[in-house]
């Protein structure tokens, strides 16, 4: 159903079996489908890791962590059973690749899922989706059961001595269960609620084991890296940046998709090549670079490449790859509101500056928008904004002040034209758009 | 663990390695303010505001989920850190009703608190606050949600602490809310440990709700009048028209026996004292009509003249006395020296509810365990009995250790009782083979149908060191046996499980025909002889039931019953012993009051001074909170009726010159008037009013005198700490047993004996707790 | 085997049987259980987490919090079509609050309400993770991607011809 979008500059690591087929299990192995499980079960643990290691792959949800360094931190030795964990929470605003690749590519997901389990010596996995996806979850059970008739999961995978089994769930509604250990809780079938650290997964995890948890990207990334080489792959990004990225392109652009770029990929040839430019030859106001946590970038801020350093270097993150664009007729406090209507509904509530801070935050902007605006609001935004950041349980709190902080600094004239009753300006100056197609 | 050396504030110090940042800071006098952080309870990290600085560290971190690590620099306070709490204030204080003028945590709220500290006074929130009509839960809980700031320190109390997990977390965001188990109402034990907890006026006590300011009451730590665990309850008492009254029971004085908790008898059952029906006149029946209101002096005049009348016509023998579970130490010895010295009787028992003489028989020489080694045993073995609803301290006791320490509990009972749950092994047994119980342990084969016995015995045997705590399934023989296995095992303690505030006191102070203070056989009275300086009848006297039996056959002259009601206890027809001349001491027209010929209006534990030793053995001050017009205590009424008789007070009561050691006014608390009125009296009688015979410590050095396990040091004790009795010197060699006579209440949570019959809140709980049954009459 | 009564049909009854053993602890099929007992049942009646209680082993109130922790999960029935239109900010900027303003006017209910026949229920949603193919909306668990009012207009009218053809079978 989710289409997969291309370019000329889109380079297909992860993609390279979209729109292949690659569902039907035949078609994955016709595709080099499962030699990256039975090179990795050559290569042993330390083998595996030292490759991921070596591919520079960071996490795709968002933090940017090595994810070789991340396995290594899994204990060699553990009384308790150790896990591997597939973060399919995808939640972020403006992100919808993992969609993709489960839609697309779902064996990559168990492969990886398989090698990842390998690298620690785990013997079971678990993917869990959104509760959004389910008609994923009927594609990955569909997987999961083909895998399992080719000896490829469960007892002696591969004859290769090694058992290995993988369950596949979905969420019910709940972007904070994106959290690794808030997704941990839910598939312990407890509320999300994420948990104190340390201790961290690697060392205490789900059921109390030592468990790797990584997103489905990084995950169905892996078995591409043992594909076509670590070397290989690191090559394609930048330094420290190894690979491509699924970037979901969306808002006031001509093309929007996901399209598959190498990481450091320019963000302003993004917009005007990949995706076409804006429509209607509008001017553009601003970028929120990975996802609704991300700071927005301004259009003068837009001239860089897209990896973790250099959006970070921009003040902004570059989180889930999401990039959303502003054109010039978008309300910024429009656009503040609707971000913290999220992470209001979204906090789970369990920290005071979180759930208290964002519907705060939520009810000024609410007020603002609507025209009854007083001049200490902005500010009173910013304060608020400020004393959430760094004080919160779970990095949720930050996702929610950091964008907020960036748009009243970067936006303060269009929260002053709200202010004395006014209301929103654009609503009143434009007519109301029709739909864009 | 190794220690840790640390700089909090520029303070410099060591501490065990593994120690909570928060605790560590505490310990040394720093005060690091958490709404969730709850000591014993799991961690949240949820209220962020126990944020430090920590060195090297990017952001504040929450010093209550921090642990200690060597050369770890930290700040406590900094403006940077005010800022913070500030901020978390003001976020609360958005949506917080600020309805402190009308809230019951008005004045001891520790958002107030923390407000007033951090300074969060101007409100920058300008939306409409979110009301929320207030529910009631239970008959004692009140949740009102706009209030409640989230900490979840109920949520964990009642699933962590209690194991009953009646309270959880409902919805997320903005909207989450505490939420009963039962959508719209609890089921659960009614503890009120919930509210007692709540750091704001969230959870109330339908008890206490509206009906004063904290700052108008004076709080009086004494013991609960309940069962025999003897928890330390915090009494906040008022003035009223007709003396002092309780509005509230808590827990806030956690240096007692049960630390935190209280139940719900603790917590509210104290409202039998503010009763309006109370006894408070004098009331005497002459010539078979109905009673009537009489002074004081006329009821006791009345009442020791007849008593003389008997003794000097027919002898002590035609006087039966029985005593109460209830009274304090001082009271309960008071009475069986006034029977036996004044009434020349051992015609003396009172209701009992555990074989303490067969368990200070066979204790000989072994050690006891008292309520605080409960809650840090490495081991205990539970026989018999169902805690959780029969002595709730020492549930929480083994549940607290087996949760915080991994102590390892074993449990064997003919029933599935909850603790179970927290038990390393369980082994159900039948009713009747709890003696075959001990000899499997001891031995022998397994009692008929039990699972797993072997592995049950090996696992409790391999114990190093053992706790056995045992109930009132365990009499007489079995006792001795249950010992004598425990002696076998290379450390161990015991506990037996009597059932009420003071039976185990009442037990110890010679309640028994056959025994005297300390178990000490009537036959082997010299000692008591001589310290008396009169003859005591050295033949056993008349047990409670041939005392009953005997006043039914018309063969009793005169029953003197103090604090109990044997007509309703032991099933008897009342109006059978209209032949005795009964002269009953109690707070309410009891069933057997309603039969008496006169009636002394008593005050009640909480209206009076002394001590009470719990069925661990432990011994704890009791102090005046309350104190009602028109009663008077048990202990002032039986001098009375002796000086009534004749008797010489002085001997009694060995006041004036030799009893300096009597209370100098640690034991009054709350007292109104009491010390005039004392003064009157004396004064009347021509003595000197200094030391009064009406002060229960006058008589406190001879019990440490004539029982020798009493002798504890006494400035411990006065200070309000427990002091375990000295079991060692129990001295008694071979009791009479008669498990025949021990009647356990079985009580459950929501029951104490008759004087739960009293309680309103016991009332509203069971009937709230019965809606089917009820519906179904 | 459970060999209890159930409310579930015999295959989601034996589905649960073997979804609890499929994890580690019991407790881990809790939210799985509760999402097909809901596609089956329509809502989380009383009823319904009562068996799911007693099945996970967990109290009703550890099921009650769960539920209520989680958006798609839901104590009350709704419509027989549940129209879910996300208004997060990549559909927000290509027309997502038209879409449902159109919807609201269409089935004349406002967010959170149900249609009096009870065949259609309305949501304002969070992002579904269509951001690329906005604005979006889900029925039940179909998305429907690019939407114009038009194009919602033949959704909603084809989810009406499909409850009319069930109707007849």
């Amino acid at each position: 159903m989710a289409t997969f979008s291309t370019h000329t500059d889109c380079v297909p690591i992860v993609s390279y079996r979209f729109g292949k087929g690659a569902t039907s299990i035949e078609e994955y192995i016709r595709l080099q489908g499962y030699e990256s499980a039975r090179k990795a079960i050559a290569l042993g643990p330390d083998g595996i890791i030292a490759e991921v290691k070596a591919s520079n792959l960071r996490g795709r949800g968002g933090a940017g962590f090595p994810a070789g360094l991340k396995w290594s931190f899994v204990p060699k030795k553990s009384a308790k059973p150790k896990y591997v964990l597939v973060n399919g929470d995808e939640s972020e605003p403006g992100t919808c690749k993992d969609r993709l690749i489960f839609e697309q590519d779902p064996h990559a997901v168990i492969e990886g899922t398989i090698i990842a389990g390998l690298s620690v010596q785990a013997k079971m996995g678990f993917i869990y989706l959104r509760g959004e996806y389910r008609y994923l979850l009927t594609i990955m059970e569909r997987a999961v059961a083909d895998a399992y008739a080719k000896g490829f999961l469960g007892k002696n995978i591969f004859s290769s001595g090694i058992d290995f089994d993988i369950v596949t769930q979905t969420g019910a509604g709940a972007y904070e269960v994106g959290e690794e250990s808030a997704l941990m809780e839910s598939l312990e079938g407890k509320r999300g609620i994420p948990r104190i650290r340390p201790p961290f997964p690697a060392v205490v995890g789900l059921y109390g084991g030592p468990t790797i948890i990584n997103n489905a990207e990084t995950i169905a990334t892996v078995p591409h890296i043992f594909r076509i080489g670590a070397v290989e792959y690191a090559r394609i990004g930048t330094e420290r940046n190894g690979g491509t990225r699924l970037f979901c392109l969306s808002g006031h652009v001509e093309h929007p998709g996901v399209y598959e770029l190498p990481m450091g990929y320019n963000l302003k040839k993004m917009i005007y090549e990949v995706g076409g430019g804006i429509p209607g030859g509008k001017k553009l106001k601003a970028v929120v670079p990975g996802g609704a946590s991300t700071p927005a970038l301004t259009a003068d801020e837009i001239d860089i490449g897209m990896d973790f350093d250099q959006v970070g270097k921009a003040g902004s993150m570059l989180g889930s790859g999401g990039v959303v664009v502003l054109d010039e007729t978008t309300c910024m406090v429009e656009f503040a509101l609707r971000t913290m209507k999220f992470y209001a509904h979204e906090s789970c509530g369990w920290c005071i500056p979180c759930r208290e801070g964002t519907d705060w935050l939520k009810k000024t902007l609410t007020r603002m928008h609507e025209g009854g605006g007083v001049e200490n609001d902005i500010d009173n935004i910013r304060y608020l904004a400020e004393n959430i950041l760094g004080r919160t349980f779970c990095p949720l709190g930050d996702a929610a002040a950091m964008p907020t902080i960036a748009f009243v600094k970067k936006f303060r004239k269009e929260f002053e034209a709200h202010l004395d009753g006014r209301g929103c300006p654009y609503r009143h100056a434009t007519e109301p758009e029709p739909a864009l197609v | 663990m190794a220690d840790v050396t640390l700089t909090v504030d520029g303070k410099k110090f060591t501490t065990p390695a593994g120690t909570l940042l928060i605790e560590a800071c505490r310990a040394h006098g720093i005060e690091v303010p958490a709404f969730c952080y709850y000591p014993g309870l799991s961690l949240q990290a949820a209220c962020r505001m126990c944020v430090v600085r920590i060195e090297k560290m990017p952001k504040l971190q929450t010093a209550c989920t921090t642990t200690v690590a060597e050369g770890m620099i930290v700040t406590t306070e900094s403006p940077e850190i005010a800022q913070a709490r500030k901020a978390t204030i003001e976020m609360l204080l958005g949506n917080h009703p600020l309805d402190c003028p009308v809230c019951d945590a008005g004045g001891e709220c520790e958002l107030q608190d923390m407000t007033f500290k951090y300074g969060a006074h101007e409100s920058k929130f300008v939306e409409i606050k979110q009301h929320r009509d207030e529910q009631q839960w239970s008959p004692v809980v009140f949740f009102d949600r706009p209030r409640c700031i989230l900490c979840y320190r109920c949520v964990r109390v009642c699933g962590e602490g209690m194991d009953v997990w009646a309270l959880g977390v409902q919805n997320r965001g903005v909207g989450s809310v505490i939420a009963p188990n039962r959508q719209d109402h609890l089921d659960c034990e009614e503890c009120g440990m919930c509210i007692d907890i709540c750091p704001v006026g969230a959870l109330t006590s339908g008890a206490y709700r509206y009906k004063t300011r904290p700052w108008e009451m004076s709080h009086v730590g004494t013991i609960c009048a309940h069962c025999g665990d003897g928890c330390k309850t915090t009494l906040g008492v008022r003035r009223s028209s007709d003396g002092m009254e309780i509005v509230r029971g808590d827990n806030r004085d956690k240096s007692g026996i049960n630390g935190d908790f209280l139940c719900i008898k603790g917590r509210y059952a104290f409202d039998f004292a503010n009763r309006e029906d109370r006894l408070t006149q004098p009331l005497i029946r002459q010539a078979g009509a109905d009673l009537r209101s009489v002074s004081w002096d006329e009821a006791i005049e009345f009442a020791g003249l007849k008593l003389r009348e008997i003794r000097d016509s027919k002898g002590g023998s035609a006087i039966g006395v029985i005593g109460s579970n209830r009274t304090t130490n001082e009271e309960a010895y008071l009475l069986q020296k006034f029977a036996r010295t004044v009434l020349a009787t051992n015609n003396i028992d009172h209701h009992r509810t555990a074989d303490y003489p067969a368990y200070a028989s066979a204790l000989s020489g072994k050690s006891e365990a008292s309520l605080r080694d409960v809650g840090s045993a490495r081991a205990i073995l539970l026989l018999g009995n169902d805690p959780t609803e029969q002595h709730p301290g020492l549930a929480w006791q083994i549940r607290t250790n087996v949760r915080l320490n991994g102590a390892r509990l074993y449990v064997a009972n003919h029933r599935l009782i909850r603790l179970r749950r927290q038990a390393t092994a369980f082994l159900q047994i039948r009713e009747s083979n709890y003696a075959a119980l001990i000899s499997f342990l001891g031995g022998a084969s397994p009692p008929a149908g039990a699972q797993n016995a072997a592995a049950f015995r090996n696992a409790v045997r391999k114990e190093e060191s053992l706790l056995i705590v045992f109930g009132s399934e365990f009499c007489g023989r079995d006792i001795e046996a249950l010992l004598k296995f425990g002696s076998t095992l290379p450390s161990v303690k015991f506990a037996c499980l009597g059932d009420y505030a003071n039976s185990r006191g009442a037990a110890d102070m010679g309640l028994y025909p056959d025994l005297l203070p300390g178990y000490v056989p009537v036959s082997a009275a010299a000692h008591f002889t001589e310290e008396y300086s009169a003859g005591l009848p050295t033949q056993p006297g008349l047990d409670i039931m041939q005392m009953l039996d005997a006043a039914e056959r018309g063969e009793l002259d005169a029953l003197y019953v103090v604090g109990a009601n044997p007509v309703a206890r032991y099933r008897r027809n009342g109006t059978a012993l209209r032949d005795t001349f009964l002269i009953v001491q109690d707070m309410f027209m009891t069933e057997t009051a309603q039969v008496a010929d006169v009636i002394l209006p008593a005050a009640n534990l909480y209206e009076k001074a002394g001590t009470v030793t719990n069925t661990f053995g432990d011994l704890q001050l009791v102090k005046k909170a309350a104190d009602r017009a028109g009663v008077r205590t048990d202990f002032e009424l039986i001098v009375r009726l002796a000086a009534a008789i004749g008797a010489d007070v002085k001997k009694l009561v060995p006041f004036g010159p030799r009893g300096v050691h009597a209370d100098f006014g640690q034991a009054r608390g709350a007292q109104s008037g009491e010390a005039d009125r004392h003064g009157v009296w004396l004064s009347a009688h021509h003595l000197e009013p200094r030391l009064s015979p009406f002060d229960p410590f006058a008589i406190f050095d001879e019990i440490q005198r004539l029982v020798p396990a009493y002798d504890v040091p006494r400035l411990d004790l006065l200070t309000g700490n427990d002091q375990h009795l000295r079991s060692e010197l129990v001295q008694i060699e071979k009791p009479v047993s008669r498990p025949d006579l021990v009647l356990p209440s079985n009580d459950t949570l929501f029951t104490s004996g008759s004087l739960g019959l009293y309680s309103k809140t016991l009332h509203s709980v069971l009937e709230a707790r019965q809606p089917v049954e009820t519906a179904a009459d | 085997m459970n060999t209890q009564p159930t409310l579930f049909s015999p295959a989601l009854a034996a589905r649960f049987d073997k979804l609890v053993t499929l994890y580690p602890i019991k407790r881990s099929a809790l939210v799985p259980m509760l999402l097909y007992a809901q596609d089956e049942v329509g809502y989380l009646s009383d009823a319904v987490i009562a068996e799911v209680a007693e099945r996970i082993g967990v109290s009703e109130l550890e099921v009650r919090n769960v539920i209520s922790y989680y958006s798609l999960l839901r104590t009350r029935p709704l419509g027989k079509y549940h129209v879910q239109v996300c208004t997060n900010i990549s559909c927000m900027l290509r027309g997502g609050n038209e879409i449902l303003e159109h919807c609201k006017k269409k089935l004349g209910i406002p967010s959170k309400g149900v249609t009096a026949d009870g065949l259609f229920s309305l949501e304002e949603v969070e992002c579904i993770g269509a951001c690329c193919w906005a604005p979006a909306a889900q029925v039940n668990y179909d998305f429907h991607e690019n939407l114009t009012p038009d194009s919602v207009d033949e959704v909603l009218a084809d989810y009406r011809a499909k409850a009319g053809n069930g109707e007849k079978k």
